[in-house]
């Protein structure tokens, strides 16, 4: 199974360290790992230098899977482009990339499948600009999957989603990296679906590695005062699962 | 996650997906042929007119026809019918690229300064005199349009490679470029004889009369040899159309590939403009043409641009004829005339997205 580790990376814009010095215990394949951290963090930036579109100091050390062909792949928060491109296109032009120009059944039967499994299929033959903002977000997800990466980098993958398609996403995305061993590194800002989906967590601010490990355990009032500015208890619902209460600013 | 999807919609969606691919090569085979019925009536007419099988017999047999229809079709008119072809496929290639790497449906040849540039040479050389390339003074006028075309482009591709620049900032600079170049050929025009001014006006119009069997195969040459890179590419150049981070996440240098198709797109702008003046129209909406048409996977837009661009200026030179016989018009100015008209009709029948 795949497993990756971070040590001392740092990335900067021009003169300015977003981050620096972030090293992590091994981020293990099979489970949701999140990425949590108020906004400027350098969220987005830690997910692109992992996925090495960023150069800078440290290394990533992957074990399981070869970095160099594309076992990574990054899912950025912009869904973007207003190209004159149908769904189906521009999700078999995220898994031919590299190829011939033939396309092959099999391919179709790819795409086919990734669009069946985000429920999107019926989405296929709208041009991307004419669908909204969460239905581009899982055209997306799309695109991420069906290249079939063994680490998928995703951030801030839910945000233009409303709750039902929230939790399916989510609760699919958890399913996926259990059965198939991927290893998935999910920058999110809410802190209930963490605690509900992402085993491990690693949080981040002001460009530096607060903490990292098992949800449960770094998930607390004190981090969230620390980090967050709240004032937040984490209780238990009456399903047995932890939840946090906001009660207000710090 | 949720699948109320059955397998038989799966399989309608890959059926879809073949019609649509289906159609698409469709579409690009009935605009070739119709280039193809333009090059041929494009040579058919003139002074001295030919129905289509005395021009298709010349084409295909020469020795089975007249000297006198042999010298017109092969010396005179095929030159120019082709050259049509070269530069209007050259001129939408390159507006289709521009528009793809910079992300702007306003990129093209001419709005980015670089047909601008092209005109301020050839004037320097009608008005002033001034050969940049002394060594070949003989072609004073092309060569002058070329170097300051390929002089614009360079500048605009060094500027490209600068850390930071956004593609926002390339487009202004090309705009700016254009009021610069236009400001200095005025200049030139004011200072010159009335007979330089002719010149330079005529130049300036656009014209496919002076075409050459010589003009014509640099043109062609010039297609073979980049068409290759965007066709090797063509995955890459579409996925840019998402968005720089969509296409880094699919594992596309994103700055590599912008700057190599800048620097093609800067040769195939600068060569046809500077054999043929400013014929602006073609390079900015052929490829808009095609993107409704064949839409922006780049497999089907690249051939579609190209053949847009052909056919909208082959279809103009066969106008221009026909308009007031005897006398050719100014290519550039028939482009715009006949084009506009016929782009609004696509924009407003057309309920797909242009842009």
């Amino acid at each position: 199974m795949v497993s990756l580790r971070l040590e001392a990376l740092g990335a900067r814009y021009g003169r300015t360290d977003v981050f620096s010095g972030i090293s992590t215990r091994p981020i293990e394949g099979g489970r949701l790992t999140a990425l949590i951290g108020p906004n400027a963090a350098g969220k987005s930036t830690l997910l692109k230098r992992i996925a090495g579109l960023l150069k800078g100091e440290g290394a990533v050390h992957v074990s399981g899977a070869d970095v160099l062909e594309r076992s990574i792949c990054y899912m950025p928060q912009d869904t973007g482009g207003n190209a004159v491109l149908t769904v189906y296109e521009s999700v078999l032009l995220a898994a031919k990339q590299g190829g011939s120009w033939t396309v092959s059944e099999d391919n179709l039967v790819e795409i086919d499948q990734t669009l069946a499994s985000l429920g999107i299929t019926d989405l296929a033959f709208r041009d991307l600009g004419a669908i909204s903002g969460g239905q581009r977000q899982l055209v997306a997800i799309a695109q991420a999957l069906v290249r079939k990466p063994k680490i998928l980098l995703m951030d801030e993958p839910t945000s233009a989603l409303d709750l039902f398609r929230q939790i399916e996403v989510l609760h699919y995305m958890h399913e996926l990296a259990r059965k198939t061993g991927i290893a998935v590194i999910i920058a999110l800002h809410d802190l209930n679906h963490v605690m509900r989906y992402c085993d491990q967590t690693i949080i981040v601010a002001g460009g530096r590695l607060v903490t990292d490990g098992p949800t449960a355990e770094i998930i607390t009032a004190d981090m969230l005062r620390d980090v967050y500015r709240v004032k937040a208890r984490v209780e238990t619902c009456t399903q047995g699962r932890p939840m946090i209460v906001v009660d207000g600013t710090a | 996650m949720a699948s109320a999807v059955t397998p038989s919609s799966t399989v309608e969606a890959r059926q879809r997906y073949r019609a649509l691919t289906a159609r698409r090569l469709l579409l690009l085979v009935v605009l070739f042929s119709c280039l193809l019925l333009s090059v041929a009536v494009d040579m058919a007419l003139g002074p001295a007119r030919y129905s289509l099988n005395e021009v298709i017999a010349a084409v295909l047999s020469p020795s089975s026809v007249n000297g006198q229809l042999r010298v017109i079709i092969w010396e005179l008119r095929m030159p120019t019918a082709l050259m049509a072809v070269t530069v209007g496929a050259c001129l939408s290639l390159a507006g289709a690229e521009m528009q793809t790497i910079l992300a702007n449906p306003l990129a093209s040849p001419f709005t980015l300064g670089i047909s601008a540039a092209a005109g301020f040479g050839a004037a320097l050389g009608l008005v002033a005199g001034v050969a940049i390339l002394p060594a070949a003074i003989e072609y004073m006028v092309p060569i002058n349009a070329f170097l300051m075309a390929m002089t614009a482009s360079l500048f605009i591709y060094g500027v490209s490679t600068m850390r930071g620049v956004t593609v926002e900032t390339i487009v202004l600079l090309g705009i700016a470029l254009v009021f610069t170049f236009n400001a200095l050929l005025a200049l030139l025009q004011y200072l010159a004889t009335e007979q330089a001014l002719t010149a330079v006006v005529f130049w300036t119009m656009g014209s496919l009369t002076k075409a050459t069997w010589g003009k014509v195969a640099v043109t062609a040459i010039i297609l073979v040899a980049v068409v290759p890179f965007f066709a090797r590419n063509a995955w890459a150049l579409t996925a840019l159309r998402l968005g720089d981070d969509k296409a880094a996440s699919f594992g596309v240098n994103v700055r590599r590939l912008r700057l190599q198709t800048m620097m093609l797109v800067s040769v195939l702008a600068a060569i046809p403009v500077s054999f043929v003046g400013t014929i602006g129209f073609i390079g900015l909406v052929g490829p808009h043409i095609a993107r409704m048409l064949v839409g922006e996977d780049q497999r089907f837009f690249l051939p579609g641009a190209a053949v847009c661009g052909a056919l909208m200026l082959s279809a103009t030179s066969v106008v221009s004829k026909m308009l007031v016989p005897g006398a050719i018009l100014p290519i550039g100015i028939i482009t715009s005339l006949v084009g506009v008209p016929f782009f609004f009709s696509l924009i407003f029948t057309n309920r797909k997205k242009a842009w």
